[in-house]
């Protein structure tokens, strides 16, 4: 029985965990495309370009861990705002299949130019000397990272949601979901808010690929290998929403973890069925509109 | 079936013409398989390369019908070539190595779960069609990952024993049956990709690609017809699948990758999407051009790609046949 209990302890907060990188990856995803109406396939490049420039800072150049990740998010958000304003502009409101090909293109060209930089191995990541080991809760041994994982992603979804509902630019972002004309109209600058929700949206991308550069491992093939993982978040959760992938990213995190814990022989192909039942049941996902 | 009911007043002369255009066979059509066969004396030494270019057009006119035509965005074409793949890979590891009913057999079992998949996945549109035939695939993989026992898991399938076609022309070392095999299916693929979308049932394809509100306004059967040229797509990429599984004896987990299907829509892109020739051009331009950079380099060879179809897409849009056609009209309609 308790080790049952056990199990099931660990099958949650490592789920939990998998759910807090999962989310900040992809509610960037969410907002594009709720937004735009943009496919970014891309989106996972830009958490492995977090994930790369937090390590290289970490392990090459000897930055403290916040230090590095403070610079890696800044580093894409920078890259972001400049790919949107070069490329991603030109094809709002247009094609979807030109979509899908120019970032499956710019996926590709972070397959190579990845494994031309770094190599094909993944990176190491050795987090700070206060978050290494474990520490006792309730009986349960718990390791130190994965817990100032989960603290770190409840901090910045309740930030998020609080700027969502709180400050104008988050009204400006709500309006131009809900009404992309009608906000033009009113006299939001659409553009520019594009703009900024793109590089803010890839800016969190890069926080969650260096937060879980130990659970998501830095690799060239990074942004396919975990695509399909992002799309189930974002399509599950709803379009444009902030709190719909919230609820994914705990459904995918923690089902993912508890069927590779419990039939590891079926490996991720539960987690493809459930997706499909939901998105037959629920096709704009359970908190999109229809 | 007929979409263009008589209508009393239309004229019977551009009828006719229209009807021979749909039919007639235009002289350059003949262009690709004079290339095929010219390139089968001009380079003897790259035969194995040319067989696996032929069947990839296989693969990449089953993408054509469903995206050019149908207008069906999808990611998870692979799940079908993959399908066709280990359907004639592991008759031909269990002691059924007869080719032809190896394809057959590639071809069903993808149409099968083409029918079930589309059947399934079809209702949804948009954003979440293109995430289920991602899922599709997939699940595909996973299941094809898992029971290693029966597929060989991530080593691939072994073990392989293809027979001669029709018993009599065995699969040399050179590739100059796998050749001729796999020119001879693409020829009779093409035939059939060819009569499809020039029948009304393929018109009516293209009328729910254009607008699908107008279709099931005048009364056309949209679901059915989606599900069917799926389930046909379907069907073609498996005997592709099969093609390549039988003429290099191997199966691998690639064939069901997403990388795969990515890249099959790149291919066709590159050639032009909807015009029924851009697999004829783009499949060999990527192949050719995969073979002679990624022996170089292969790391390269990913970046390099990419780049390509960033700037396709921004600046050539319509892939090398849209590029001829606006260079020939210039002010003519744009695609």
């Amino acid at each position: 029985m308790n080790d049952i209990a056990s199990a099931a302890v660990n099958v949650a907060f490592h789920g939990l965990t998998l759910a807090m990188v999962l989310y900040l990856i992809s509610v960037g995803l969410s907002v594009t495309m709720g937004l735009m109406g943009f496919v970014n396939l891309a989106h996972g490049a830009f958490a492995m370009a977090g994930g790369y420039v937090m390590t290289t800072l970490m392990n090459r150049w000897g930055l403290d861990f916040p230090l590095a990740l403070f610079l890696a998010v800044a580093v894409v958000t920078a890259g972001s705002l400049v790919l949107e304003r070069l490329l991603y502009r030109r094809l709002y409101g247009g094609d979807e299949l030109d979509q899908v090909l120019l970032t499956m293109g710019l996926i590709f060209m972070s397959v190579g130019a990845a494994t031309y930089i770094w190599g094909p191995l993944a990176q190491p990541m050795q987090p700070p000397e206060l978050l290494r080991g474990q520490f006792n809760l309730l009986g349960h041994t718990l390791p130190a990272y994965r817990s100032f994982l989960i603290v770190c992603g409840a901090i910045i979804v309740t930030v998020l949601w609080l700027a969502l509902e709180r400050t104008r630019f988050g009204a400006q972002l709500r309006a131009a979901v809900d009404n992309l004309r009608m906000a033009e109209t009113i006299g939001i600058n659409t553009s520019r808010l594009f703009a900024t929700a793109f590089a803010f949206g890839s800016g969190l991308a890069a926080l969650g690929g260096g937060l879980g550069a130990d659970l998501l491992a830095i690799t060239p093939g990074y942004a396919l290998d975990n695509l399909v993982y992002f799309l189930i978040v974002v399509a599950v959760g709803g379009l444009g929403s902030i709190r719909g992938p919230f609820l994914a990213a705990l459904v995918v995190g923690i089902a993912d973890t508890a069927l590779k814990y419990y039939v590891p022989q079926f490996g991720a192909f539960f987690i493809y069925a459930l997706t499909m039942a939901i998105l037959l049941r629920y096709p704009h996902g359970i908190f999109g509109r229809t | 079936m007929m979409i263009s009911p008589d209508h009393p007043s239309a004229d019977p002369k551009p009828m006719l013409d229209s009807f021979a255009r749909r039919h007639r066979l235009d002289p350059r059509e003949a262009l690709p398989w004079l290339v095929a066969i010219a390139a089968y004396f001009a380079f003897p030494d790259y035969l194995a390369l040319q067989a696996q270019i032929l069947a990839t057009i296989v693969f990449a006119l089953s993408v054509d019908l469903l995206l050019g035509y149908a207008g069906i965005v999808t990611l998870g074409h692979a799940a079908f070539f993959g399908v066709g793949a280990y359907t004639a890979g592991l008759l031909a590891a269990n002691g059924w190595g007869e080719p032809l009913s190896g394809l057959l057999a590639g071809a069903l079992a993808a149409g099968v779960v083409g029918f079930v998949a589309g059947a399934i996945i079809l209702r949804t549109s948009g954003l979440t069609l293109l995430m289920q035939t991602l899922v599709v695939a997939a699940m595909l993989y996973e299941l094809a990952n898992k029971a290693g026992r029966i597929t060989g898991g991530a080593d691939g399938l072994q073990g392989m024993q293809v027979w001669p076609v029709f018993g009599t022309f065995r699969f040399d070392m050179f590739g100059k049956t796998a050749f001729l095999y796999c020119l001879a299916v693409l020829l009779i693929c093409w035939l059939v990709v060819r009569t499809v979308v020039h029948s009304a049932f393929g018109r009516s394809l293209t009328g729910i690609r254009e607008n699908v509100l107008r279709m099931h306004a005048i009364g056309a059967p949209v679901d059915r017809r989606k599900v069917l040229v799926y389930t046909l797509s379907a069907a073609l990429a498996g005997v592709a699948g099969a093609l390549i599984a039988q003429t290099t004896q191997f199966v691998g987990l690639g064939t069901l990758s997403l990388e795969r299907s990515g890249t099959i829509l790149i291919m066709l892109i590159i050639g032009g999407v909807g015009q029924l020739y851009g697999s004829f051009i783009g499949v060999p331009l990527y192949m050719i051009a995969q073979d002679r950079f990624a022996s170089v380099d292969p790391v390269y060879w990913y970046f390099w790609i990419g780049l390509f179809m960033v700037v396709l897409v921004l600046f050539a849009r319509g892939g090398v046949l849209g590029v001829v056609r606006r260079l020939r009209q210039p002010d003519g309609p744009q695609k």
